[in-house]
Order: C-alpha cells, then structure tokens, then sequence
C-alpha cells in the first residue's frame, strides 16, 4: 500500500517536472522570437557563430557524408542488381540521399557535435559566472550568447546538409565504380534525371527546423544548467539525446507535411 | 598611510548622500532561508566591508543588490531607483552604474582581455572605436596590465585575472561596485596588492562600494566600516578597531 503510494507521488512528480520543463522551453523560445524585433542585433556574433558552427564542422560532415554515401551504393547494388537494375543505382541513391538518408544523418551529426559544444559552452560559463558577468554589466546576455547561436545553428545546418549532400553522392560515385566502371557525368545525370524541386525543397526546409531544433536545446540546456561542473557533462549529454529525438519527431511531422502537399 | 587614511570615512562632496539602501531583505533557497532580514546602507565614497562565514549569505546579498538573483521580501534603493519595482531597460541602466567584481573574476573566455574589457561598452550608443581603444588602454594602465591586452584569459594568473576583472568593472566608471570575495584564492602579497588596488580605486573615482570577504586583512586595508553577517543577519557593525575589541564570540572568531 505504502509502496504503491510512494510510486504514484514519483509518477506526480515526474508529470509535475516535464510539464514545467515543457513550459520553461516554451518561454524560452518565446523569449527568442521577441529577440528578433530588438536591438542590437548582433550581427558581428551571428557571423563569427556561423563560421565556428559551420566552417569547423566541415570535415566532419563530410567524412561522414561521403562514408554515408559510398556505404548505402554498395549495399544497395546486390539487390538492385538481383532484379537488373543497377542502372537505377544513381537516382535511387540519389533521390535517397536527399531526400531522407543526407538531411537526418548529417543533422544527428550536428546534434552531437554543435549540440552539445553550445550546451558544455554556456553551462560551464554559467558555472563561472560568465553569464552572470554579463547580465552584471547591464547587456542582454540571452541576446549575446542565446539568440545568436540559435539563428547561426538555424541558418548553418541547411547549408551543411546541402554540403554533406553533394559529397554523398561523390561517395556514391566512388561505391558506383568500385564494381562498374561510370563515367561522373553521366553519373550525375542520372542523380538529377530523377530528383525534383519537389524533393529538394521540402527536405532543405525541415533542416531549419533541425538546425533550429538543436541550437535551441544545445542554448536551453546550457544556459538553465545547475549543479556546477557536472551539471556541464549533464547539460551536453541531455542536449544530444533531446535534439537527436527531436530530430527524428521533426522529420517524421515533415514526411506527413510532404505527402499532404503532394 | 593608505590604511590609515581608509580608516577615517570622509564623504567626498562633504554630505552623507545614501548611494545605497537595503531594507529588510529575506532570501531563501527552497526551505533554507539565506538572508533572514538584512538591513543597510551605504553613503557616497564609502567602502563597506561585509564579512561572515562560508554560507553566511554574502554573496547572495550583493547578487541580490543588481537582482542577478531576485529577494523574496524587502526594498532594494539603488542610485535612488527601487530596483525591484524598474523594468528591465531601467535595470540594464542602473546595473550599467554598478560594478561587480565576481570571486572568479569571470573574464569571457573566449575573448581576449582587449575585447573583455570593450564588451560592456558596445552598449553605450555613442562609442566609437578611438574611444574604446582609449578607455580600454586607461582602465588597464589603472590596474598596472596595459601589457596583457591582447592576451587570452587562459595565459593570466589568479592576480592578473583579478585585476583585469577590476579593470572591465571600472571601465563603465561605476558609482557603486561590489566586490565578492576579491582576494580569494591568492596568495597574501597578491591579496595586499589588489586590497590597495581596491583603495585606490575609491580615492580616485570616489565609488562607494561592498566588499563581501572573509579576508581581515583585505577588509582591514580597504573598509571605512565593516558589518558582520551570522546566519543571514548583521550582528555587529564598526570599524575593523571597533570589532577588534567586539566582546561577541561570533564576532571575536574572525580576529583570531
């Protein structure tokens, strides 16, 4: 009896938490939608935000964009080539790739990685007092560090998501040509034979949404962190595990959006 | 004879104009109450010291004087503005007027000591680059450091941090400036050193200020009067000799 009293006031609690959490987030945003009408607007800091988010993350995405590429040509030819039709290799790939496959891999990627550098960035200045220190001297320190970095994160994502896109395809190029022996213009004639405005435009809008998804989660669990230095290891890893799940909810909302259009 | 002269609380336009003003203020963390009625003020170029154990509640009162955290009871009179009762434009001004010098000195660290101390003047709708460069160089001359200026926060040593944090706090030339704990964690030449700093700084911009330490030294060298903090209430006020002969054992244990 006791026992199951004591379940139901943690399962109260647990409610209680999530929907302020929820509540919490929502003020946050916004907060962040009232930034966007006030000045200053911070440009200098939009742009040096977008070099470090976009510019540094570069390699990466494309390692992973070009792995991601060259491995979904080679597993997918046995199957194709099962029914003869590895001619279809190219577009499948393609449309794949831009489509779904480029826009949620390459988004994960940048969960991981500018997700939780934003989140350990701004919960370890909180620990030492940096943000504080701002706030002290009477800036807008939510206008400096938040906004700034969702708007770059917004703004930055869809581009590397087009960047990781091309250099998939290079990778497919390479899968193509391990067994066959495809010329690279004709290899991308096939790619764009099949791929339409239809499919590009819908799948670059959702990676706003993805880029705006991960800035605000990697700001929000960053700048209302506690417990001091571990509360800089909490931060960051929430920050991945929300904005990766968040990823996948957005898209799922986007393909339903899509099919509707259509 | 700087401690001499600290001693002695002479108000710079000869009239005791109170820059500060705290009534009853009560803060409480979830069932802890931190600040049980604390009451006090402070006049025009005078240096208060406030000391008082680990977890007595000093920081919590002076981040509760530009609302980094806000009371839950009292009046709060800052430069004659109700600091509770202002929007956040009205804030952002008068904490433009305040300046705190955090334990850390929370130096940006991402940015160079040149573009830490410009950060609180990019506010200012009429700086231009000449006059920041100016005022950025004279703020780091003031603590004896134009030579870091182009240095990264990482490169500076507790000292140095220190002093720099000092010097973006002067750089909006604040009326009031608080100080949490400014000595701590340096060794005791360093903390003599930035003590004096902090005397210097009242004399030549006549700033009135709190000093939150548990340092006797610093709040000896630095205080015109001090008040001890006991479980978030003043217990004893006085100058550093008045306390010395304090009969309170609560007040006694912090001159042993």
């Amino acid at each position: 009896m006791l026992t199951e009293k004591i379940s139901e006031n943690n399962f109260i609690r647990t409610l209680g938490n999530f929907f302020s959490e929820i509540a919490n987030v929502a003020k946050f945003i916004v907060r962040f939608f009232k930034e966007i009408f006030t000045a200053p607007f911070e440009f200098r800091e939009i742009i040096k935000q977008s070099y470090l988010i976009g510019y540094r993350s570069l390699p990466l995405v494309a390692i992973t964009g070009f792995i991601m590429g060259l491995v979904l040509t080679v597993q997918s030819r046995p199957t194709l080539a099962e029914f003869g039709a590895q001619s279809w290799l190219p577009a499948m790939v393609g449309v794949s790739i831009v489509r779904e496959i480029g826009p949620v891999i390459t988004a994960l990627i940048c969960a991981g990685k500018i997700g939780s550098g934003i989140s350990a960035e701004l919960a370890s200045m909180k620990v030492t007092e940096q943000i504080d220190a701002m706030e002290a001297s009477g800036a807008n320190a939510f206008k400096y560090i938040v906004f700034t970095r969702i708007v770059s994160t917004a703004l930055m994502v869809p581009l590397l998501v087009i960047f990781s896109d091309f250099i998939a395809l290079l990778g497919s190029y390479a899968g193509v040509n391990i067994y066959d022996d495809i010329n690279f213009r004709f290899f991308f004639s096939q790619v764009f034979q099949k791929l339409n405005f239809t499919d590009v435009i819908p799948a670059v809008i959702k990676t706003i949404f993805f880029g705006f998804a991960i800035g605000l989660i990697g700001t929000y669990k960053g700048y209302n962190s506690t417990s001091g230095t571990e509360g800089v290891a909490k931060a960051a890893n929430s920050s991945v595990v929300i904005s990766s799940l968040l990823v996948f909810i957005i898209d799922m909302i986007a393909v339903q959006v899509t099919s509707l259009l259509r | 004879m700087k401690e001499a002269s600290a001693k002695k609380f002479e108000t710079t336009d000869g009239h005791d104009e109170i820059v500060l003003e705290i009534e009853h203020l009560k803060k409480s963390f979830g069932s802890k109450e931190v600040l049980k009625d604390v009451t006090l003020k402070i006049r025009k170029g005078e240096n208060l010291a406030v000391i008082g154990k680990s977890g007595s509640g000093k920081s919590v009162l002076i981040k509760c004087i530009i609302k980094l955290i806000e009371p839950d009871e009292g009046e709060l009179i800052v430069l004659g503005k109700n600091i509770l009762d202002i929007d956040n434009r009205e804030l952002n001004e008068t904490r433009q007027k305040i300046g705190f010098l955090f334990q850390s000195a929370a130096l940006y660290d991402s940015m160079t000591v040149r573009e830490n101390l410009e950060f609180p003047l990019r506010q200012l709708p009429s700086s231009k680059k000449k006059e920041i460069t100016e005022l950025v160089e004279e703020a780091l001359k003031n603590v004896g450091l134009l030579e870091v200026i182009d240095k990264m926060p990482s490169e500076l040593s507790g000292g140095m941090r220190k002093r720099v944090g000092l010097a973006r706090t002067l750089i909006l030339k604040p009326e009031i400036i608080l100080y949490d704990e400014p000595t701590t964690g340096l060794d005791a030449i360093t903390s003599k050193e930035i003590s004096h700093l902090i005397l210097d700084v009242q004399k030549k911009y006549s700033t009135s200020s709190i000093i939150i330490t548990h340092d006797m030294e610093c709040a000896r060298i630095t205080s015109n009067r001090i008040q001890v903090l006991y479980e978030g209430v003043f217990i004893a006020e006085g100058t550093f000799e008045e306390l010395k002969q304090s009969k309170d054992e609560r007040v006694c244990s912090f001159f042993e």
